[in-house]
């Protein structure tokens, strides 16, 4: 069973191994202590019924707490709804998305907000908008014909 | 003891005399294709950026999507499938005494069924009718004939992939205790990641099938997506095990050296077919339906590919340094100038190893839970793959062709067609470079993939997109050059070129080699090890999506 290495070989392999050791460390540190993980909504809808269900029954922006938002929003081929939101500056939102019909992306531009969102599931996604200006929210998951004009603005104001 | 002196008898004829007749039959029929597939889908890879960058407007009755659904089918399907048969049937038939005439049938059989599949998968996306991509996530539907198309191109694959596995079997059962030549070890690991990760996604198409007919109602969205991408994932990593076998065994020839430790190459080989399946799960960090426990499980998973790439540059470097030092060359970088930059066999794989560190790296990016939704279903992703399947594993393609279609052809390679292989090298370097840094940058600023040209509504944040797009433009426009000087090579190399003898470059083991250990040749071991890893990583994840499904969906079309 014995691989026979070159010395040098073994240190290449161990500064490599080590690095992606390190790396797992700092990826699940993130992840678990920082709650940085990527989107992982596991809440299921009846996508026949969005319209009909809470929140989705009331789609749009709701404040929550102190500069904290809450942004119900429902994707479908070729929009979102609702579109061209505004959150004053240093707000934190957190995006409760679903979709009507395929499987769709939803992505902010410039900031790390970057979730799928199929069919039958709530996915949820928080970013904090410091900066004010335009943003630019797009679908990035091929979704037909139109894909290339599904995208609306959040104005940080 | 008869049948084996035959053997012998045919083993050194096979290398006297060159491939025999009816196997370089094989193999050119399917280099021709693959090599058309890559004109073909070139032409419509550059439509493709000259419109997404917004320099031309398509016809009514030809939309960006229909063609971004072509060029990925040509090119990640059938230029990569027909060249890895090709290209391994040739090793199969020079390593181990020729192919028997059952494999060849099997092989027939095999190019039959692809080319039935071929035209019920073409002409609906031509008909508008499958413009799902080469993903074709449902709930988007197409035809249902692109599906049976798809099923028949499945079938041609594992008919060869059987094919592979008798002719082994039958070199093992002559040559009892003694391991299998190389190349064939190599072919044996391609052929059983290519049976093996291709299940998945047959059953999701199985399952497609009736729904798109209208036969069953509905179906379950994320599993669809987690068998298509335990296939998908792999089958990159089956082309870069390719690209790799003829790094390994065909390079150090080229240079005339010796190739790296016989051991740590089978190492390498049963490494990457036991951990590649997994590493698909990659593609779904940020869907919603799986744990953050599962997707950290799995960034893990990703990441171990990553072990025998590292043991691979380090064998590639090293073999090369032995040679250079032979030839004379002195000091730290002195050996590296020894190395044949004039000889495109070397050039083309060489700058393709290069192309896989920053391309090795990115992918470890993408595979990390937070790193990837930055990245995730951005331009970055295209310019990732352009740099790993467009640069390395195409150019170590384009490498092989240089030697391998003289060899099947009975012609040889003269120096104007290995200068114009050098210069086609280089463009394609420039042409991918420019493409793949614009793609990257573009990708981390937001730009997302699969989209045709767009302003967004006028944003200002889309508009500074727009210089990038034009450098992948004008990269794209170089790489179609590259592409029509490589057709004429392969097709000259085929027809034109010079009759001779070419020989098919393996090179020797190392100087006092240890013996290999014949735990190496225990597959059944081997996939044993796969199927456990598949299973740690794909059952509880799977059983959740059914056991705890939302409504399944109805087949939508959305184009």
């Amino acid at each position: 069973m014995k691989l026979k290495m070159h010395r040098y070989e073994e240190i290449w392999l161990l500064i490599g191994c080590g690095l992606l050791i390190v790396f797992m460390l700092i990826t699940g540190y993130q992840t678990f202590a920082r709650e940085m993980g990527p989107p992982s909504g596991n809440q299921k809808i009846d996508w026949r019924k969005v319209d009909q269900t809470a929140p989705f029954d009331k789609p749009g922006l709701r404040q929550t707490g102190d500069n904290e938002y809450e942004a119900v929003i429902i994707l479908e081929a070729f929009g979102f709804t609702p579109s061209n939101i505004e959150i004053p500056a240093g707000a934190t939102v957190k995006f409760i998305l679903t979709s009507k019909d395929i499987v769709h992306g939803f992505e902010i531009a410039g900031t790390n907000v970057n979730a799928m969102v199929p069919p039958g599931y709530v996915q949820e996604i928080t970013q904090k908008f410091s900066k004010p200006g335009e943003y630019l929210v797009l679908c990035n998951e091929y979704c037909g014909i139109g894909h290339q004009m599904m995208s609306t603005f959040i104005t940080v104001i | 003891m008869e049948t084996t002196k035959l053997q012998l008898l045919k083993d050194k004829a096979n290398r006297a005399m060159g491939i025999n007749p009816s196997d370089a039959l094989i193999s050119k029929t399917y280099m021709f294709i693959a090599f058309a597939a890559l004109l073909l889908g070139g032409i419509l890879g550059l439509t493709q950026g000259l419109e997404k960058a917004g320099l031309i407007t398509l016809p009514e009755w030809l939309t960006y999507y229909q063609v971004l659904t072509a060029h990925g089918f040509l090119l990640v399907i059938v230029l990569t499938a027909f060249f890895t048969i090709g290209y391994f049937y040739a090793g199969l038939s020079h390593t181990l005494g020729g192919l028997l005439p059952k494999v060849r049938t099997m092989a027939w059989i095999g190019f039959s069924l692809k080319i039935i599949g071929f035209p019920l998968v073409v002409v609906p996306v031509l008909l508008n009718d499958a413009t799902v991509l080469y993903t074709f996530y449902p709930p988007m539907a197409a035809s249902p004939w692109f599906y049976i198309g798809l099923v028949f191109i499945v079938l041609g694959v594992w008919m060869c992939a059987f094919g592979a596995f008798v002719q082994v079997a039958s070199w093992r059962k002559r040559n009892k205790g003694q391991h299998v030549p190389i190349l064939a070890f190599f072919a044996t690991g391609v052929f059983v990641l290519l049976f093996f990760g291709s299940i998945g996604v047959t059953i999701e198409v199985l399952t497609i099938i009736p729904w798109a007919f209208g036969w069953t109602d509905t179906i379950n969205v994320m599993v669809s997506r987690t068998l298509f991408w335990s296939f998908a994932h792999t089958l990159v990593n089956i082309w870069y095990l390719t690209a790799a076998s003829a790094w390994y065994v065909i390079v150090p020839k080229v240079i005339g050296g010796r190739r790296f430790s016989d051991v740590l190459t089978r190492f390498v080989i049963i490494a990457l077919v036991i951990t590649n399946i997994p590493g698909g799960f990659h593609h779904q960090i940020i869907d919603p339906g799986i744990s953050l426990a599962i997707k950290f499980m799995h960034v893990f998973m990703s990441l171990v590919i990553s072990v025998p790439s590292m043991m691979t540059a380090y064998a590639m470097f090293s073999v090369f340094e032995r040679r250079g030092r032979e030839l004379g060359g002195r000091g730290l970088i002195g050996w590296f100038k020894r190395m044949p930059w004039g000889d495109v066999r070397f050039l083309a794989p060489f700058i393709a190893m290069a192309a896989f560190i920053p391309g090795g790296a990115g992918g470890i990016v993408q595979s990390t839970n937070q790193l990837n939704q930055v990245v995730h279903n951005t331009m970055w992703v295209v310019g990732h793959f352009h740099l790993t399947v467009g640069t390395t594993v195409m150019l170590t393609f384009f490498g092989i062709s240089y030697w391998l279609i003289p060899y099947i052809s009975k012609r040889v390679l003269t120096p104007k067609i290995n200068k114009l292989g050098v210069i086609t090298t280089i463009i394609w370097t420039v042409g991918m470079a420019l493409m793949s840094i614009s793609m990257h940058t573009v990708g981390l600023l937001g730009a997302p993939r699969r989209t045709s040209y767009t302003t967004y509504g006028d944003s200002a944040t889309a508009a500074s997109w727009d210089p990038y797009i034009i450098v992948l433009a004008i990269g794209g426009t170089l790489l179609m050059i590259g592409v029509i000087l490589q057709a004429y090579a392969v097709f000259h190399l085929m027809f034109r070129a010079p009759k001779g003898e070419t020989e098919f470059p393996i090179a020797d083991v190392e100087e006092n080699a240890s013996e290999t250990p014949y735990w190496t040749e225990r597959w059944g071991r081997t996939i044993f090890l796969m199927l456990l890893l598949i299973a740690m990583a794909y059952v509880i994840p799977l059983v959740d999506m059914i056991v705890n499904a939302p409504p399944g969906s109805p087949p939508f079309r959305t184009w």
